[in-house]
């Protein structure tokens, strides 16, 4: 089982451990509604380390990184970051990424700790002659920033003295690097919460330090150390896709509102041909965001009904601590006319009554 | 509540008897391994259970458990303050946050669980 730099601070703050793909990580310390609400309300701190990064280097890295995922990241300017996924040919996920252009000849890929070792093989085994792809992921820690304090915390940072009117000035999905003791940090202004925050990727080395430093920045704000389990009911809320979740190799980004990160206008990208073929079929489902009417918490996995026909299942759910209610998201056919609104959960063999609501259920302040 | 005259069961319930009646709920330690409780789902008073069958649900936002009947009996009571307020099992659960009241068919049932201190050598604390 591997541990990231900051396995002990996590154990030593009360940090319930658990195996999440492989890595021993927090899934919380005081409890995941308080670190959700600390996060929504103030700022939290996640150790993300075990997120993994890839880094595409060599002249044409630009061009390779293109041709490897869907997003378009020649339309970025150096210093910007897009969200994208990674298809095979026939136009199912292997993952979703962030994708970071330092410059032409260098991309940085941050994929989920379940996937990079698998993204690593796929990049490396697409890669032209001239391409470098390096896994950077073991010397590299990550701390996630997050929440309306979390521009606040960072500018009283050790860290991030010298570099605060950069930080203040950074934009939504922008990222600049700095020199700490001689060594490459990247701050991005990213996240998975639905809030402002921030992403601090920096040596496994510096990171221990740099987690005591914001939680002692963080006192007077209460902020709180906060861990996957509030991770995972803020994406929620804030209807951001969970690999193995709404998406996995089975499912494609047509059908996971996620149309956004694919240009199909891009000259060829892996995927390229199956996924234009869907868009003119159109996709089998399509996901939607569902509240309960009957009581219960609809859970992954659960199949949906409606007219006493089995539409689909649910990929998350579970109780929303900002709305107080059960919600879930769910891949249903496509044919399931837009008109239809209501649909019945299977829960454990009782049928559960639901009704279909708009996603995000959190509209999100990310960019506040 | 005297903690000498609970008894535990494996699956984390404790139970103490009160003429006749056995009074149920979940221990501490279960609130914190489950995490946040945010709904639970009991039988109906007049309700026949079985001891040791699953006759509820208690989902807390990353996992759902099953509450299981300590006893064999009738339901005559069901805390409806639990169902209101969840929070208030974690908060208080050997008293407030008590879950059911069993008229228990059979008092004995208690005689094979494990009483207090066996309970904590149980769970290792």
């Amino acid at each position: 089982m591997k541990k990231t730099a900051l396995y002990k601070k996590h154990v030593d703050s009360g940090g319930k451990m658990v195996d999440f793909a492989g890595f021993m990580m927090p899934v919380s310390y005081t409890g995941i509604v308080n670190e959700h609400e600390t996060v929504r309300e103030k700022v939290g701190l996640f150790d993300v380390s075990h997120m993994g990064e890839i880094e595409i280097t060599g002249d044409r890295a630009l061009e390779f990184a293109d041709y490897a995922v869907t997003n378009s990241v020649e339309a970025l300017d150096n210093g910007r970051i897009c969200y994208t996924v990674c298809c095979r040919n026939d136009g199912g996920i292997l993952d979703d990424l962030l994708a970071y252009r330092f410059s032409s000849d260098r991309i940085l890929l941050v994929a989920n700790a379940a996937n990079y070792q698998k993204i690593y093989r796929h990049l490396s085994g697409i890669a032209w002659d001239d391409i470098e792809v390096t896994d950077r992921s073991a010397g590299i820690g990550q701390i996630a920033v997050q929440g309306p304090l979390s521009l606040d915390l960072l500018l009283r940072s050790d860290l991030c003295t010298p570099v605060r009117d950069q930080l203040e000035e950074l934009d939504y999905y922008h990222f600049f690097t700095l020199l700490n003791d001689g060594e490459e940090v990247i701050i991005s202004r990213t996240g998975y919460t639905g809030e402002k925050g921030y992403e601090v990727y920096m040596p496994e080395g510096q990171i221990i330090r740099a987690w005591e430093d914001f939680m002692e920045k963080g006192k007077e704000m209460e902020a709180l150390p906060a861990g996957l389990g509030a991770r995972d009911t803020l994406r929620f809320e804030a209807g951001y896709c969970l690999y193995g979740h709404e998406i996995d190799e089975e499912t494609s980004p047509l059908e996971a509102r996620l149309s956004w990160v694919v240009k199909l206008d891009k000259e060829d990208f892996v995927g390229k041909e199956a996924l234009v073929e869907q868009k003119k079929n159109k996709p089998e489902r399509k996901l939607i965001g569902l509240e309960m009417t009957d009581k219960g918490i609809p859970r992954q996995g659960f199949d949906i009904y409606t007219g006493g026909e089995k539409v689909g299942r649910i990929t998350s759910g579970t109780f929303s601590p900002t709305l107080r209610k059960p919600l879930a998201m769910a891949l249903i056919k496509r044919s399931v006319s837009r008109k239809i609104k209501d649909f019945e959960i299977d829960v454990r063999g009782k049928m559960k009554n639901a009704k279909r609501i708009k996603l995000p259920f959190y509209p999100g302040r990310v960019k506040d | 509540m005297n903690m000498d005259d609970f008894r535990f069961t494996e699956e984390h319930e404790w139970v103490y008897m009160e003429d006749g009646v056995a009074v149920m709920g979940i221990s501490d330690y279960a609130c914190e391994e489950l995490g946040d409780i945010v709904f639970v789902e009991l039988p109906e008073v007049g309700d026949a259970v079985q001891q040791k069958d699953a006759i509820g649900t208690i989902e807390a936002v990353k996992t759902v458990a099953d509450l299981f009947s300590p006893v064999s009996g009738e339901v005559v009571e069901v805390n409806g303050d639990i169902v209101d307020d969840p929070g208030l099992i974690k908060e208080s659960p050997f008293e407030e946050g008590w879950f059911l009241k069993i008229k228990a068919e059979d008092g004995s049932e208690l005689d094979d669980m494990l009483d207090f201190k066996q309970y904590k050598e149980f769970i290792g604390k």
